[in-house]
């Protein structure tokens, strides 16, 4: 299977889906000429024209809107937003727009829309460019959230979106594009709501999604040198929730820890949580515990950067807590 | 000008502006009776606005509009005791009672809406006529909107687009002079709106929006302007509301006086007026078209109070749309008609061949 990185398994996804359906394009800032700002839609002005590759000028909720409007009748929009730190200028588009047409309508509308860009910790950028919107857009209903970790379900997650008949919200993240993953040959579609056991486990489940999932999984190899072995579920949907996946899980080990890079309050952690006191309470050993990014605006200084996002003593710590094996 | 329009025309836009007067009229009483709740915008005042501009257009054309959106849908063709039934928040509306006064869609008419939020209609106006010049369609979009929701980002954001990309599309500010309470001049730099399109390289009139004829003779040119593929147009129709700006305003921001001359201006008796005079019809045919809408609008409130509340499971529909779940079509829903839905190229027979910037396609030079 070949290796590719994620950027390119999202590249893959677009050019085969405009390929496939020319009610597919692509609208956002630097798409075109400049070959994307993270270089995802390399390639595609030359392969598509500029009616398919649309160059917007630095309005998002212009160009968020038109999409939403082109998708009323029947084309199918991929807007990118540069990141989804400006997304939050087209939050009255998407939120009130999009997953409400539907609604309004009542039923005589639907939104084809793919909303995606990268979202969590830039990487040295301080507080506007490092956030991420995982539970706000995941509490709206009328839309469905993706979240993945993986080259593969980038690609097969990133094509079923645009097929999708809602609109659906792809959240990348800045620091994965470069990550090489085995993506298989051939047509890949993930179906939008189902999670992956993404290690096998039976001691404690690791819950997470997205950049997190790399930190989770370096956590559970340190685990297994002192002989505990986790299982590693990666939600890859944030809305609908896989509540099956979850619960399984959580009744085949008995002990669950949610790592996500999002703030704690109100954040998707503790969705879960609430799901699992209500529908697995009998079957856990100790209480669901969170590990998230802390409570307070991301720094620019490097140390501050990395103690703000979950840390692998934070994992680890959390993990043998739920094990009662701290005795603090 | 106007003397060439058909008798037929003159009356079409005589019934569509009765009618949307009298169903207004309707609307506030049965408000008062407590039959409609919530914010209720009525039109009336802006009637040749909507009229002349639904004449002048195409049916296949596109129409979206703000909240104030029983008119246009009116003007369109939709049924009145649907439009009623959704005020009401009954299940026979075109919404099934979910969206209310301020959400009325009729797809069947290429009505696009009734949105809430002041402005957000611009942007998605723009993506209907941006899919018209991507299929490569010779259909246009009317969007209209307020002059207060000419001080948004969106409306900035879209007409920059619009005529960077020559969208077909003849966006209309109806000028009411109000923004809810608030004088558009007071918080404008630049109160007519039609000055602003200047500023986005694309042509800007204003046009007498009390008096239908000229709006009609406005919005025919604007739109063959947009439609032969010279771009936008911003036209400004100066109109006037003679109501507060929703059901729970009594209005107490405009001097008694200021209203009264306006009455003078109404879209309704100066049409009848010219109608009359050019002998397009006698009075007794007109007074026979008013007795007509009296009976439309009576039944409209009839069908309305006699419909049922939506089924409780109707919660669970309309959020997110299941796979293999087909558009609802209203009139097909509660009248059982048959109806004539939008249709469009699949994505294999679709051939793109516009290019926003021709030079795009071409290939680095390679040595």
């Amino acid at each position: 299977m070949p290796e590719i990185m994620y950027r390119e398994a999202l590249n893959q996804a677009l050019a085969e889906e405009m390929e496939r359906d020319a009610n597919v394009f692509l609208i956002g800032e630097e798409v075109g000429k400049y070959q994307g700002a993270f270089k995802v839609s390399q390639g595609l002005l030359q392969r598509f024209g500029s009616a398919r590759v649309v160059d917007a000028p630095i309005s998002e909720l212009g160009f968020t809107g038109l999409g939403i409007g082109a998708a009323m009748v029947g084309l199918r929009p991929v807007v990118e937003m540069m990141t989804f730190n400006f997304a939050i200028l087209a939050m009255d588009q998407i939120l009130n727009g999009a997953a409400k047409i539907r609604h309004m309508s009542g039923g005589q509308l639907r939104v084809p829309i793919v909303i995606r860009g990268p979202e969590g910790t830039g990487g040295r950028l301080s507080s506007q460019h490092s956030q991420v919107f995982d539970s706000i857009y995941s509490n709206f209903p009328g839309i469905k959230v993706v979240a993945p970790a993986t080259p593969k379900d980038a690609k097969g997650l990133l094509k079923t979106a645009i097929r999708d008949d809602n609109p659906v919200i792809v959240f990348e993240a800045e620091r994965l594009y470069a990550v090489k993953g085995e993506v298989p040959e051939g047509e890949l579609l993930i179906p939008i709501g189902k999670a992956e056991v993404k290690r096998e486990g039976k001691d404690v489940s690791l819950i997470t999604w997205s950049r997190m999932y790399y930190y989770v999984e370096q956590a559970a190899a340190e685990l297994e040198k002192e002989g505990i072995h986790p299982e590693i579920l990666d939600l890859r949907s944030l809305r609908p929730l896989d509540e099956e996946a979850i619960l399984a899980t959580a009744r085949k080990t008995n002990r669950v820890v949610i790592v996500e890079e999002g703030w704690p309050h109100v954040g998707m952690g503790a969705q879960i949580a609430d799901l699992l006191q209500h529908k697995a309470f009998d079957y856990l050993d100790a209480p669901v515990l969170r590990v998230s990014g802390l409570d307070v605006n991301m720094s620019y200084a490097a140390n501050l950067e990395n103690l703000i996002q979950p840390t692998l003593a934070r994992i680890v710590g959390a993990v043998k807590k739920v094990l009662y094996l701290e005795e603090k | 000008m106007a003397s060439a329009l058909k008798k037929e025309t003159l009356l079409q836009m005589y019934r569509s502006m009765v009618l949307i007067r009298r169903f207004e009229e309707r609307a506030a009483q049965q408000y008062g009776l407590g039959k409609i709740a919530g914010f209720c915008h009525l039109y009336i005042g802006q009637e040749a606005v909507a009229v002349g501009a639904t004449e002048a257009i195409r049916p296949d054309d596109y129409v979206i509009t703000a909240y104030r959106d029983h008119g246009q849908a009116l003007a369109r063709g939709a049924d009145p005791g649907m439009v009623m039934a959704e005020l009401f928040g009954r299940s026979t509306g075109y919404s099934k009672g979910k969206g209310g006064s301020m959400h009325l869609f009729d797809i069947e008419h290429h009505f696009y809406g009734g949105f809430a939020i002041v402005g957000a209609q611009i942007p998605l106006g723009t993506g209907l006529s941006f899919a018209s010049r991507y299929r490569n369609e010779d259909r246009i979009t009317v969007c209209l909107f307020g002059d207060a929701a000419a001080n948004q980002g969106a409306f900035h954001e879209s007409l920059n687009m619009a005529s960077k990309w020559k969208l077909p599309i003849v966006y209309i500010c109806e000028n009411n002079r109000y923004g809810m309470g608030t004088d558009i001049a007071r918080v404008s730099a630049e109160a007519e709106i039609a000055k602003r399109a200047c500023a986005y390289a694309m042509r800007g009139e204003q046009v007498d929006g009390m008096d239908v004829l000229k709006v009609y003779e406005a919005v025919k040119e604007c739109a063959e302007h947009a439609r032969s593929g010279r771009g936008p147009v911003l036209l400004e129709a100066q109109t006037y509301r003679y109501r507060g700006h929703s059901m729970a305003d009594p209005a107490t921001y405009r001097e008694k006086s200021e209203v009264e001359s306006e009455r003078k201006n109404d879209p309704i008796p100066r049409l009848r007026d010219y109608i009359l005079r050019v002998k397009a019809a006698s009075e007794p045919e007109l007074d026979a078209i008013d007795a007509q809408i009296k009976k439309i609008v009576d039944e409209a409130v009839k069908f309305a109070d006699a419909s049922p509340e939506p089924s409780e499971d109707e919660l669970w529909h309309d959020t997110i749309v299941e796979p293999g779940e087909p558009d609802v079509r209203p009139r097909e829903r509660v009248l059982g008609e048959k109806v004539q839905w939008p249709s469009y190229p699949s994505g294999k027979e679709l051939k793109v061949t516009w290019e926003i910037e021709p030079s795009g396609k071409t290939e680095k030079k390679v040595g």
